[in-house]
């Protein structure tokens, strides 16, 4: 099949309107008459579920969680981005739309990051309109701050928990048409596989995680927002349950699958203390606003400070190096996550990491504390301040910005931040790479369509800090409802769709038969052995820098894993019930799966570009020594590869990108 | 450090259930008390037992999901945190540790340690949100402005993670502190006005109907809650309240 984008032609700030102008419409009384299914409750599948409802048709959800409001998005920290422009610094729909196709290194569809760019000021409308408590000025207006990559303020934030607010958002109106009956929620369900019936996504077979009950649901269209697959790493900052399994089964029933080897590793997480590590946490990216990163400048006193004769305060300014400062003067401390990432990895892998494991750099507030407090002193009117005072005064304001942040690095790393520099490392956050979709947002399947951050459309090779939440929630309120319609208008007249049929049946069996092999395997090892192991090779060698050799040792050693699991692995308990170690099997057996095509896609792509850093391609020489080198001539197309069976044999499709609106450079934060 | 755990096992909603006896050894201080019980399933695993089933997922304090009685606290000995961000560091080698799920007529149990919150989520159905459609047409985000110490306070309020330690903790499974928060949120906001009056009725009245018991203001729900949420929101859904009921 070839790839159709379905890019509305005419000048790139028309196409959306001219789009929305001439797509087919479903009157009011017939939307009665269409069901859909969203799986997923994050930002967007809970938005998308929501304006559907609103719209008429009949929604049914789905959600691993005891509710919605527990998606991952909940997570989400520093804030989402938007071109309003109110802090009067020269942003705008175009500038957004730039930062973000430069920032993804110009491997993102410029329509629809256009169209994200076009939609983003709306989506703050309204979520105030939904009483999202974002923070405000002293003059009750709302704030900004700013995040990597860019030079303008359009973060907009609620404190440290934008995520939870925005979700909490959705939540609310999803309750308000659960509560008119317009949505049908199912929580602690999870979507085990997609029915297609005439060559259309129709429904999909649902586990209900209480009883072990093998549901069949169907619909006329069948939305995907479940989110990334970051936890193929095993240790990520996604939540314990994200997992790549809805996105992998519409993969397997031909949805293609886009860039899986474009991933950001994040620079500012807690790194980790022990084996027994389940997961990784970050430290949000609102922090390098006011936190400088550095390591020492002399191996003494990295090895001072590893054997406790030293303490990060006890050097001197001109003892520490300031490596991002160094290296990148424009953006310093704000450069984008991937180079922020490279950077401190650079600086490990040269011997100066600050902790035990080597793997640690400072990311410290003193010189901020001094800043704030000097600038409080002169609003309070306190001449000749004492140095207590500037550090009490300072403390106060950030506190008051990263409270929570500080509260909870404080609970686990048991330091006081506020004293101490805190000590940071990259860890894997977020899949740019998902599901291949088209312009409506539609899958390779027709009527399957995918949003969020299970898709791969607009971030390219790199995201942007606080831009998730803005695709999320543009996909789910303000993109969707409209697409999703011009292809619904030929479904007026079906009708329910039966399950009692033989599409259904199979996929039902194939489902259960599954679950059937795991409880009755009866193996010798537990699933998350084989998960941590699948876990370290990626991050081994198809992690933060990946290499011919290393990539082509992943493909085989996952594969060698992924064949010892379906020997061996043990899931204890029985099928009927709820069975916590029977999920996981199936999400890991799905991981096992993906984590060999996404070696086999940063094998294929030999250049450099955003997340995805290859040995080979660097810079020899000139200013930018060192940096990732793109190669435009041969790579500037999205992978989209087709199951064809085994991992190693998926066929490649390329989309070709075109870059008519922006030139394409090479991305110098310097 | 060695433990000895004291946990509660329920096969099922129906089943009677009863506390079990488990060991586990070389616990480090820094493994979150997750982590801890990760290594004990891992040990029942390979024993060939079925796993202690927990809810659980982000891990870091803000899905809500972990809901862990510990040693007759909700979410443990540590102040300010969720189950998932307390840490081995609070406890001491040869220590035993009693684990529970939460406890209330609400939240039945469904398995082990993991109790049914859906009475949370029909409360919040109930009126827990504004009417407005996503339209796009909505008015621009700045046109109102709010004095950014009701917007703060607002943002207090919505900082509840609905994990339901306020219920476990208070002796007459109350949940006004749940519901206190979400009707303090719009309260304070100027979008949240125009329901108003319906919005508490009708929370207040779900809230009885799934059988919460009354607010004896012991305070025990503040003391336990790991977002801080403070009982200043149930004074203001008690003014809410009357204020509504007299309109009504
Ligand atoms: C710690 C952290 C901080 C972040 N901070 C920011 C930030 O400040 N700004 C920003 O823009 N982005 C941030 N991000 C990224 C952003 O939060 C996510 O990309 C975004 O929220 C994803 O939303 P989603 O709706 O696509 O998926 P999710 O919120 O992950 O939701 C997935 C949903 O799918 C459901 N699901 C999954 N699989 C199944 C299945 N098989 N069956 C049924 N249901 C299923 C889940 O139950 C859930 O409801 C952050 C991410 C993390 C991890
Ligand atoms: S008020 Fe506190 S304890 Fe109660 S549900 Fe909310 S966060 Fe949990
Ligand atoms: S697991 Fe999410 S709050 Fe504890």
């Amino acid at each position: 099949m070839a790839l159709d984008s379905r890019v509305p032609k005419g000048p790139i700030k028309d196409k959306w309107t001219d789009y929305k102008n001439k797509i087919n419409l479903v009157n009011p009384a017939n939307k009665r008459h269409i069901d859909v299914i969203v799986v997923g409750t994050g930002l967007a599948g809970g938005s998308a579920a929501a304006t559907l409802a609103e719209l008429g048709y009949n929604v049914k959800a789905f959600a691993y969680q005891d509710s919605p409001r527990r998606a991952h998005s909940i997570a989400a920290q520093g804030g989402i981005n938007a071109a309003k422009n109110y802090q009067g610094d020269g942003d705008s729909t175009y500038r957004l739309f730039y930062d973000t196709v430069k920032g993804g290194d110009y491997r993102s569809r410029e329509a629809n990051v256009y169209r994200l760019a076009e939609v983003s000021a709306n989506i703050i409308d309204q979520c105030v309109a939904q009483g999202v408590p974002f923070a405000r000025d002293y003059g009750g207006l709302l704030d900004n701050r700013s995040f990597g990559g860019v030079l303008v303020s359009r973060t907009f934030y609620a404190k440290g928990q934008t995520g939870q607010q925005l979700l909490l958002g959705a939540y609310s109106a999803m309750n308000r048409q659960i509560a008119r009956g317009k949505i049908e929620m199912f929580n602690r369900h999870e979507m085990l596989d997609v029915v297609i019936v005439d060559g259309k996504a129709r429904g999909i077979i649902a586990r209900n995680l209480i009883t072990g009950e093998i549901e069949r649901h169907s619909a006329h269209a069948v939305v995907i927002a479940s989110g990334g697959y970051g936890n193929v790493y095993f240790l990520s900052t996604n939540a314990m349950g994200s997992n790549a399994t809805a996105a992998w089964k519409i993969h397997k029933k031909g949805a293609y699958f886009a860039n899986p080897c474009y991933t950001q590793i994040h620079p500012t997480c807690i790194p980790r203390s022990g084996d027994y590590q389940s997961k990784l946490t970050l430290m949000s990216e609102s922090l390098r606003n006011d936190g400088r990163i550095w390591v020492p400048k002399n191996m003494d006193d990295v090895l001072a400070i590893r054997e406790g004769r030293k303490k990060p305060t006890d050097l001197s300014e001109d003892e520490r190096d300031y490596y991002l400062e160094r290296r990148y003067p424009a953006f310093g401390n704000l450069v984008p996550r991937d180079v922020a990432s490279r950077a401190a990895k650079e600086r490990c892998d040269a011997g100066y990491g600050v902790n035990a494991t080597g793997e640690a750099v400072y990311l410290d507030f003193a010189s901020a504390i001094q800043r704030y407090g000097k600038e409080q002193a002169k609003i309070h009117n306190i001449s000749n301040p004492s140095a207590e005072k500037i550090y009490e005064l300072g403390q106060k304001i950030v506190e008051a910005k990263y409270g929570n942040l500080f509260q909870m690095y404080e609970k686990i790393v048991d330091e006081d931040p506020y004293k101490t520099p805190m000590m940071i490392y990259p860890a894997t956050h977020y899949t740019m790479g998902g599901v291949w979709v088209d312009y409506n947002l539609m899958t390779t399947i027709p009527g399957c369509y995918c949003i969020g951050e299970a898709n791969f459309s607009d971030h390219g090779a790199n995201r942007l800090g606080a831009s998730a939440l803005m695709q999320g929630l543009a996909d789910g309120y303000f993109v969707l409802p409209y697409t999703i319609g011009d292809y619904l208008a030929d479904d007026i007249r079906t009708g329910k769709i039966s399950t009692a049929t033989k599409e259904f049946d199979e996929a039902e069996k194939a489902v259960k038969d599954r679950i059937d092999f795991f409880i009755n395997n009866k193996g010798t090892k537990s699933v998350d052995h084989f998960h941590k192991r699948l876990g370290k090779v990626m991050w081994d060698k198809v992690g933060m820098a990946r290499n011919e050799k290393g990539l082509k040792e992943a493909m085989a050693e996952i594969k060698a894993i992924r064949e010892e699991f379906w020997k061996e692995v043990k899931v204890p308990g029985n099928a009927n019930e709820l069975n916590p170690e029977l999920e996981k099997a199936g999400r890991v057996a799905d991981f096992l799966e993906l984590g060999e095509l996404f070696a086999k896609d940063a094998l294929v792509r030999e250049e450099s570009c955003g997340g995805h850093f290859r040995e080979e391609s660097v810079e020899l020489d000139g200013e930018q020594k060192g940096e990732a080198k793109r190669d435009d001539e041969n790579f500037a197309f999205v992978s989209a590869w087709e199951y064809k069976g085994e991992p190693a044999d998926a066929v490649l499709h390329k989309e070709q990108l075109e870059f008519k609106d922006i030139e394409l450079k090479q991305r110098s934060y310097k | 450090m060695n433990l000895t755990l004291k946990i509660w096992r329920q096969k099922d909603s129906s089943a009677k259930g009863q506390m079990v006896d488990y060991k586990v050894t070389d616990i480090s201080e820094h493994m979150s008390f997750l982590e801890m019980m990760d290594v004990l399933n891992e040990q029942l695993v390979n024993a060939g037992e079925e796993p202690v089933a927990f809810d659980h997922d982000c891990r870091e304090g803000i899905c809500g999901m972990c809901s862990l009685y510990i040693n007759g606290e909700a979410h443990g000995p540590d102040r300010g945190v969720t189950t998932c961000q307390l840490h081995m560091r609070m406890f001491k080698d040869g220590d035993t540790i009693t684990i529970e799920p939460w406890r209330a007529a609400a939240f039945p149990v469904i398995k082990d340690l993991i109790v049914d919150r859906t009475s949370f989520e029909r409360i919040q159905q109930a009126g827990g949100f504004i009417s407005v459609n996503t339209s796009g047409n909505t008015q621009d985000a700045n046109a109102i402005p709010i004095a950014k110490e009701a917007a703060d306070k607002a943002m207090d309020a919505a900082t509840c993670i609905g994990c339901g330690a306020c219920v476990a903790s208070c002796k007459n499974s109350s949940a006004m502190l749940f519901v206190g928060a979400k009707v303090s949120q719009y309260a304070l906001l100027p979008q949240g006005q125009v329901e108003a009056t319906e919005r508490v009725l009708n929370m207040v009245k779900q809230m009885d109907e799934e059988g919460f018991g009354n607010c004896t203001n012991t305070g025990a729900c503040e003391v336990e809650c790991p977002k801080g949420i403070s009982l200043e929101n149930i004074a203001r859904m008690n003014r809410e309240y009357l204020k509504a009921a007299f309109k009504g």
